[in-house]
């Protein structure tokens, strides 16, 4: 089974971040070279860009028409100079909720571990980019890192919403983007470890309960607040605040949460926020 | 499915909302275009379970008609697929019914051509886009779509595989996975032959040359 412990203790023996760990390892797997590798990423990275600047202007409409404008809305009160919650956690809500009106308007995107939750890692990384000024490459390696994180919790959990519920899609989401945030932030390979933890135990239990079955409601908004919780945890971790149960043991808990969670809250829009009387009123209006 | 790699979980690049819903009904499109082989000017689109329930808020309807019209998960094009269509003179209808004891997320295709040719193809979107092509005009198939792919319908005799692959193997096609099934003994069996190379016209040829085979189809890989 794989361990980010183990990936974490390769890259500190080595000297390495864990991205570049995971590229020798996909060189492997892919028979690929680096360059390529990267040049895949980077692709990727584009679309990512793409996917942020298109929904700040508020003009995508989601089939449903339930979705679309919020992170416009956000943005507009940020650049006004209002914010509540400072530059940086203002500007990642909006670009998390941009992704996400995007790929519910039928736009691309990048699906980071899915769709559904594709607008988490976006957000928390352009905002820490721009922070920090990071040089393209090493945003580049940060995505690898957070994808090795996504392959340890795809082999030892999953991260599909009909199986662990909303924690194995945003969850998982939040956790990628709280160690790739620490590693731009200059933070060492085990304080990302930590910073992921905290960032999945945030989001142990969640449940998938989309209205009407679609990518929308709640989905969206939860990428919002995933984005800021990654944040948060990789403040903490950067801080020198520790986890006290190591990333692999919350990824099982995640796991075993998922196989106790009942069938209802698993994506099938029987169970939670998707049987409200509203919830209910949407559906049939829509349908 | 093997270990995921790290543009498993950065990816795939698709236009949303739904891996399963969008993405994986374009690739059903996709598969089901390039089944017929040829140009068809009229499809009867039937929706199940999931797709039937929550596909118009997906994109369903779009994503099918866009993998029909050839284009690929990512394509911008998808939520105007319906204009293309009508463009094209393609003529589509839905409907929605239960298809039996089928994945939720399942679509059955009835492709007409001009002159009169007409498939029923069936297929399920199983999850973060990938699917599986189960039903070929009545009979019971399993093509993910990841191989060159060869359809056989030949009747049940000692011997009949054995021809096929030696004729495979001097076009020089590697045999990836090969399932053999049959609704009774003696009677007409399916093959399904998955192949690392592609199964050129020739080598197609000489398989339909061959007593036992009622039908041979050779489908492509999807991208």
């Amino acid at each position: 089974m794989l361990s980010y412990e183990d990936l974490v203790v390769q890259a500190e023996k080595k000297n390495l971040k864990v991205g570049e760990i995971i590229i020798l390892d996909q060189m492997e797997q892919l028979e690929q070279t680096e360059a390529q590798l990267r040049r895949r990423m980077s692709e990727n990275l584009q679309v990512m860009r793409d996917s942020v600047a298109s929904g700040l202007t508020g003009e995508r409409k989601s089939l449903s028409g339930l979705i679309g404008g919020d992170a416009a809305k956000v943005e507009a009160r940020r650049l006004r100079g209002e914010s509540l919650v400072g530059e940086t956690v203002s500007k990642a809500i909006a670009r998390a909720l941009s992704v996400s009106e995007v790929n519910a308007s039928m736009g691309k995107i990048v699906a980071a571990p899915t769709a559904g939750s594709s607008g988490v890692l976006p957000a928390v990384l352009l905002t820490v980019e721009e922070l920090y000024q990071a040089a393209e490459k090493d945003v580049i390696t940060a995505l690898f890192t957070s994808a090795g994180l996504g392959m340890v919790i795809a082999d030892r959990a999953n991260v599909s919403g009909a199986e662990g519920g909303c924690q194995a899609e945003i969850g998982s989401a939040t956790a990628m983007a709280a160690a790739m945030a620490v590693e731009l932030a200059g933070g060492t390979p085990r304080a990302g470890a930590h910073a992921a933890a905290i960032a999945l135990k945030s989001m142990l239990g969640l449940v998938c309960d989309p209205v009407a079955g679609l990518v929308e409601v709640p989905c969206v908004k939860r990428n919002a607040t995933g984005a800021t919780l990654a944040l948060a945890a990789a403040e903490m971790a950067l801080a020198g605040v520790r986890s006290a149960i190591p990333i692999d043991e919350v990824i099982d808990t995640m796991e075993a949460i998922g196989r106790q969670m009942p069938c209802s809250l698993r994506e099938t829009a029987q169970g939670g926020l998707a049987v409200t009387p509203t919830a209910r009123r949407i559906h049939a209006d829509f349908l | 499915m093997g270990k995921a790699n790290v543009f498993d979980l950065l990816g795939p690049v698709m236009v949303g909302p739904s891996s399963s819903h969008t993405a994986g009904a374009v690739r059903l499109g996709a598969m089901a275009r390039k089944i017929f082989n040829g140009e068809f000017t009229q499809v009867h689109i039937v929706l199940h379970g999931s797709f039937a329930e929550t596909g118009k808020g997906h994109g369903t309807n779009l994503a099918l008609v866009a993998g029909l019209l050839n284009m690929k998960p990512d394509d911008e094009r998808i939520s105007r697929s319906l204009e293309l269509a009508d463009e094209r003179g393609l003529k589509l209808d839905f409907a929605q019914a239960d298809l039996g004891d089928v994945h939720p997320n399942t679509v059955k295709f009835i492709l007409k051509s001009t002159d009169g040719r007409q498939m029923e193809i069936t297929g399920s979107s199983i999850g973060g886009g990938r699917i599986v092509i189960k039903e070929i005009d009545q009979f019971s198939v399993e093509i993910p779509g990841d191989y060159h792919t060869l359809v056989l319908l030949h009747r049940d005799l000692p011997g009949v595989v054995a021809q096929v692959t030696n004729l495979l193997a001097a076009a020089q096609v590697n045999i990836a996975q090969m399932r053999v099934s049959r609704e009774k003994k003696g009677a007409q069996a399916l093959t399904v032959v998955e192949a690392d190379q592609k199964i050129d016209q020739d080598a197609l040829a000489l398989i339909r040359k061959l007593p036992s085979v009622v039908q041979a189809m050779a489908i492509e890989p999807l991208e």
